[in-house]
């Protein structure tokens, strides 16, 4: 799926350079006014240079320079349709990857299902094409069958292998109820049996919409490329009342001007350039996002995702890993660092949970304590209740339990029951209080400062005696603050949304260096946060996977369901992550301010590149019947006709050099608007204005060394 | 050029500059403070006139109500259309009227017509003589358009800076103002305290003001000459401080009755600049923001100090065309200037006038080098965004600054946004709209005029010459100057109409999209600046902008200058 599509592949080439030539339809060019104007020109300049061949009239150019130039604006056209076909192409190759996990299937569509706690019956099914499948079918799929439809499982639970979209070899889990219950089309059932409740109507499932928008059937012009277009017909309008007038005008001075050099300099004037890259810049910003696996549900989406000003991060899984681990033993006065180490060891060995294990795991790092057999050992789990876990062991009595055994050396001589407990530490001040025990000043005192610190403090005691704490803390995924230092360098806020208390998400934004929090977030609270932040005018991106992040989806901006999400929340959003990525948001974004800047870099190009066509064309027409112009020709092109040969065949083959630039989009960098700005205008600004005149130039010498003109 | 020379260009740069800062506080003060200035005295004066033209207001206060951007132009159309009917009326009744010592008779209507649309659109193009067709009274009219039309372009300015600068709540505002309230404070606030003054130096200098008949002399050789009189530093005033530029006598401030000293053509350059100097700092802290307003100065700057290096130093070189005939050209192309003058104050004076739209004339720009002549051809057809006109300037600049900020806000990754507003496919719509009205004037009726005979033969010169003449007086119609390249005889039908029709699409074509986008951004939420915003407040954003204006500028006429003043140039005195 993320494959790499070279740029001159010749399977995108062939069909594209074919396609090229099918767009030549005038219905199909005067979508884009900017080629259709060329389009226009190139009939002109053809039917000039028939009309020449058969009537030879007195007052026109040779006919090699009419149908030469003639030819060359065909090849501009043809170039501007080559461009948009070959990011078809690629979004096609994409689209077809796609389309082969779709490949059709029979459905085991479920006729009636009278009792939904029964397991329907084999003959109650009917065998369908998966494509004439609707919205609220049943069907059963088991294991080693391809589910038809994207849908939630209503009843069962299975192993899905979702390779197919995702690239990820190792299956997952999805079943009925709670947040894991949407599937895909396409993904492959491995063990059991589940029954899916179709949610798509055939044509309108999350590949069928991806499929289209790539192949850029369905593309919708988005409304900053509409407002750059509104731009570009301008310009062509300029240029087109300057070039026409300009015949009147030279009458009036005694200049008879062929109607092929006035299109010739209106082509080259008029901005082709981004004109004929427009589209191709469009669909393949729509491509590069579907290589890095986001489906997006439309181009609007993308583009908003360049705007985002706020990102919404929800902690667990994308600030922190997943659950709390030990970080740190503190043992109370008098204890030993090992002793403590030790008990806590042992009152976790067979507690699976994940923080039980991260508490071997540092005692093992830090202590070099291994794991050992715990004959006899009976394990308490952690109960609401209690709010404790650990163990007790039967072990010979010796000093440091004997106090415990006292009661019961008559009846049992050898053996004491060690109690070893780790928990809340008020629990854990209950249970050595009932021991006779004491919880130590101190301990406290350290336990309010991991509390403070955004921590958990866990009690480890030994009998009656307290041993110290365990520190409990989030841990911050490794480089995300780099991740949001980068953030913060493109001008986006972000916030962290955690369920936790204020003081622990505090510490936890600070560790993580994320720029704000929203404590204790209920859906409702998410959903204003969002709100409050559109009232101030910002566009707010989040993701989410759950259904109650559904509502909050579909109000921010940007809204990225993680794939592993419900139907809900993957229908609240506009695009999807099928990695189920939440930091994917980055790439999403930079992928929004590519395209934007990519199209704003070649208008100033464009633009840029006219003074250049200027000097080459001007002179040209100009100069038989003022010789005075002579200065003007500052590139000394050979021949007016080669001068504006030469001007023609550069802004032909410009937009074939740009084609890969259009398709790749510029390199976006964090580095601040001026900064970027500044950047910017050297490459594309004053570029533009001087590679035209060495390119310019050097078609003239090699016009002129192959004895053209 | 001589030291002198670049010492007044200096010195008038600084005293430019150092008016900007006070003058545009007070304009602010005027049009957007709580309090205006003097309201004792000039409070009661304001709400009297509000009552007696029947200005509605808010129930209860005397404030005039808020306007929508259509209704502000509903408004401002409706004067200017009454203005146009009241000044055409008056042309063609003078000889039945008042203060007509001369007895002059009705004008023709055709040029009634024309100069009632020119001193309505604030160009004060003329196809007359002022002394030999026209009354007092006319003249006197025709003065007080110089205060209404300079009064109508701020009202415009100050409506686009309030949409592009409000900051709207949740149920914002969708108005732009009043248009009444604006045009009533405009001229009771600035232009007419400013004008008395103005007048009264004018007079101390030597500037005519009565109303006394035209004075009979015998000279020294014993000839008769008949000299022109008039209320003249009235209307002097007003003609430099509004940008107008339509002069009393036909020779406008080269006459030494309109401009006599050397004091006075400074003091007249200084006007001009004044008021859109200092509505860039108006429009800053509107903007809450100086810094906005100077980086917009500073791009109107850098074009004035260009366009004025440029043409003086062209100006300071002998005429090609005179080589050989033993003339004596130390003092540079003297043909067509002011000996009081000198081709410094010329050439100063003839890109300030152009650079501001004001059109008034001290030498013949007819006569100027190619070069020289080009530099006022090329700030007109730039826009008038060099400063401009009063307020036409600003607006004219800031729909650049649409355009500017368009381009480079793609560049920089974010949908496009000034000062914190999205501009959208409707805003470009109506920025595409203003900028393509003026090529097509401008192109269309000068290619029809340089074919049509009508055309031609009113031309003073042919060949390239005559083209300039051409191009020159439809850009001036266009671009609301008025200043004229001479050499043209425009009082013909086709050169009066054609030359109205230039000037009201120049004017009302380009206002309606003007106010139509301060009405679309006046609403728009606006996003708080970060470091992913483009500043438009620094020298970067002053440079692209210069660098917007004179691309569209010239990538627009480069091809009509060319078979012109470029062809001219090059020709080195050679004549077609």
């Amino acid at each position: 799926m993320a494959s790499k599509i070279s740029l001159l592949d010749p399977a995108i080439l062939r069909p594209a350079a074919l396609d090229s030539f099918r767009k030549l339809s005038p219905r199909l060019v005067a979508k884009n006014p900017v080629m259709f104007v060329v389009w226009i020109g190139s009939v002109l300049t053809t039917a000039l240079w028939v009309r020449d061949v058969l009537l030879r009239p007195a007052f026109s150019p040779p006919g090699w320079f009419t149908l030469t130039t003639s030819l060359w604006l065909w090849f501009t056209v043809l170039f501007a349709n080559c461009a948009e076909a070959v990011a078809e192409g690629r979004g096609k190759a994409q689209a077809d990857t796609l389309r082969r996990t779709r490949s059709e299937t029979v459905a085991r569509k479920v006729r009636i299902w009278p009792r939904p706690e029964d397991i329907p019956p084999l003959a109650n099914e009917d065998m369908v094409p998966a494509s004439q499948l609707k919205k609220g079918d049943l069907v059963v799929v088991e294991a080693g069958q391809i589910i038809p439809g994207d849908g939630e499982i209503i009843q069962g639970i299975a192993s899905v292998d979702e390779s197919a979209i995702t690239g990820e070899s190792a299956p997952v889990i999805r079943e009925s109820g709670g947040d894991r219950s949407a599937v895909t089309g396409g993904t492959k059932v491995l063990s059991d049996r589940i029954v899916v409740r179709i949610t798509a109507n055939p044509g309108e499932s999350f590949l069928d919409r991806m499929i289209s928008l790539v192949e850029g059937a369905s593309r919708q012009k988005t409304p900053n490329e509409i407002a750059l277009h509104i731009l570009l017909v301008g310009l062509t309008l300029i240029f087109l009342v300057a070039c026409v007038t300009l015949v009147p005008l030279g009458l009036y001075a005694g200049v008879r001007l062929s109607a092929t050099a006035i299109v010739a300099l209106l082509v080259c004037l008029i901005p082709t350039t981004i004109g004929g890259l427009l589209s191709a810049i469009g669909i393949a910003g729509m491509d590069r996002l579907l290589r890095k696996n986001v489906l997006a549900m439309s181009g609007r989406a993308v583009e908003a995702a360049g705007d985002v000003d706020v990102l919404l991060l929800d902690k667990t899984g994308t600030i922190t890993l997943g659950n709390r681990m030990a970080t740190e033993f503190l043992p109370a006065p008098g204890v030993r660092i090992e002793e403590l180490a030790d008990a806590a060891q042992l009152g976790s060995l067979a507690d699976e949970t994940p923080e039980g294990r991260s508490i071997v795991v540092l005692a093992k790092e830090r202590h070099g304590l291994r794991g050992r057999e715990t004959k006899g050992a009976t394990f308490i789990p952690f109960t609401a209740e209690t709010r404790m876990s650990g163990c007790d062991l039967q072990e010979p009595a010796s000093a440091g339990n004997a106090q415990a055994a006292a009661g019961f050396s008559a009846a049992a001589p050898a053996l004491a029951t060690r109690m070893v407990r780790k928990g809340a530490v008020d629990a854990v001040a209950e249970h050595v209080k009932a021991l006779r025990g004491l919880m130590p000043e101190e301990v406290l005192q350290a336990a309010g400062k991991i509390g403070d610190a955004g921590g958990t403090p866990l009690a480890v005691s030994d009998g009656h005696r307290v041993l110290g704490l365990v520190h409990l803390k989030d841990v911050v995924k490794g480089g995300i603050a780099e991740r949001f230092t980068r953030f913060r360098a493109m001008g986006i806020r972000t916030v962290m949304v955690t369920g936790d208390n204020p003081r622990t998400a505090a510490a936890i934004a600070k560790e993580s260096g994320v720029d704000d929090f929203l404590a204790q977030a209920t859906p409702e609270a998410k959903m204003r946060l969002i709100k409050d932040e559109q009232a101030k005018g910002k566009l707010v991106a989040m993701t989410g996977d759950g259904t109650n992040d559904a509502p909050a989806l579909a109000q921010a901006d940007v809204g990225v369901a993680m794939n592993t999400g419900t139907q809900a929340a993957k229908e609240a959003g506009n695009m999807v992550d099928l990695d189920s990525d939440p930091t994917k948001l980055l790439e999403i974004v930079e992928v929004g301010k590519q395209l934007l800047m990519t199209r704003g870099a070649l208008t100033t190009f464009s633009i840029a590149n006219d003074v250049a066509k200027y000097f080459a064309i001007l002179p040209a027409l100009f100069m038989v019947a003022f010789p005075e112009l002579a200065p003007l020709n500052v590139m000394r092109l050979s021949s007016p006709y080669s001068a504006i040969l030469s001007a023609v065949i550069f802004n032909a083959l410009i937009i074939i050099a740009l084609i890969p630039l259009s398709l790749r989009g510029v390199r976006y960098r964090p580095l601040g608007a001026a900064a970027l700005l500044r950047r910017s205008l050297l490459i594309y600004g004053v570029g533009g204005v001087i590679a035209p005149f060495i390119g310019i130039k050097l078609i003239d010498l090699c016009l002129s060394a192959v004895g053209m003109v | 050029m001589t030291a002198a020379g670049w010492m007044q260009m200096i010195a008038f740069a600084v005293v430019v500059l150092a008016l900007t800062k006070p003058l545009g506080g007070y304009l602010h003060r005027v049009f957007e403070g709580e309090r205006q200035p003097l309201p004792r005295l000039l409070g009661p004066i304001e709400r009297l006139l509000y009552r007696l033209c029947g200005v509605r207001g808010r129930s209860g206060s005397g404030e005039p109500a808020e306007q929508t951007w259509s209704q502000y132009a509903g408004a401002l159309l409706a004067f200017s259309l009454f203005s146009v009917i009241g000044v055409y009326v008056l042309q063609r009744a003078q000889t039945f009227l008042h203060f007509n010592p001369q007895r002059f008779k009705g004008v023709d209507p055709a040029l009634a017509f024309n100069t009632a649309v020119s001193f309505t659109t604030n160009t004060d193009w003329q196809a007359y003589s002022g002394e030999s067709v026209l009354s007092y009274l006319v003249q006197m009219a025709l003065g007080w358009q110089n205060f209404a039309s300079a009064a109508v372009g701020l009202g415009v300015a100050l409506a686009l800076a309030r949409g592009l600068t409000s900051r709207p709540g949740p149920a914002g505002p969708r108005t732009l103002g009043n248009f009444w309230r604006d045009l009533v404070r405009a001229l009771l606030y600035v232009l007419l305290p400013a004008s008395i003054v103005v007048a009264l130096f004018f007079v101390s200098q030597g500037v005519l003001q009565n109303l006394s008949a035209y004075k009979e002399l015998t000279t020294i050789e014993g000839l008769k000459q008949v000299l022109a009189m008039g209320p003249v530093a009235s209307q002097e005033a007003i003609k430099m401080l509004g940008t107008n530029g339509g002069g009393f006598f036909n020779a406008n401030s080269a006459h030494p009755f309109e401009n006599p000293t050397p004091l006075t053509n400074f003091v007249q350059l200084i006007l001009i600049f004044a008021i859109p100097a200092a509505l860039t700092n108006t429009y800053g802290r509107m903007a809450r923001s100086e810094r906005q307003g100077w980086a917009l100065f500073g791009s109107m700057g850098a074009l004035f100090i260009a366009g004025a290096i440029a043409c003086s130093l062209a100006e300071a070189q002998p005429n090609p065309a005179l080589r050989g005939l033993g003339i004596e050209q130390s003092a540079g192309n003297m043909e067509g200037k002011e000996a009081r003058f000198g081709t410094p104050a010329s050439a100063l004076f003839a890109v300030v006038t152009t650079d501001a739209s004001c059109g008034a004339v001290n030498a013949m720009h007819d006569s100027f080098t190619p070069l020289g002549g080009l530099v006022p051809l090329v700030n007109l057809q730039l826009g008038e965004v060099i400063f401009g006109g009063v307020g036409a300037g600003l607006y004219g600049m800031l729909m650049m600054v649409v355009l500017c900020v368009f381009i480079a806000g793609l560049m920089v990754g974010r949908t496009p946004e000034y000062l914190g507003k999205k501009i959208e496919a409707r805003e470009m719509k109506l920025a595409m709209l203003y900028v393509l009205v003026f090529p097509i004037t401008v192109l269309g009726l000068s290619a029809w005029a340089a074919v049509a005979p009508q055309g031609v033969s009113s031309l003073g010169n042919t060949g390239p010459h005559g083209l300039s003449e051409i191009l020159y007086a439809f850009t001036s119609g266009a671009a609301n100057n008025g200043s004229a390249f001479a050499g043209l005889n425009a009082n013909t039908p086709f050169w009066n109409l054609g030359m109205a029709a230039s000037m009201l699409v120049g004017r009302f074509f380009m206002i309606v999209p003007v106010l139509a986008i301060a009405g679309s951004m006046i609403g728009k939420k606006v996003v708080p600046p970060g470091p992913g915003t483009f500043p438009t407040d620094n020298a970067l954003f002053a440079t692209l902008l210069v660098g917007v204006v004179v691309v569209v500028g010239a990538l627009t006429f480069f091809p009509a200058l060319a078979l012109g003043p470029v062809v001219e140039h090059f020709a080195r005195g050679r004549t077609f």
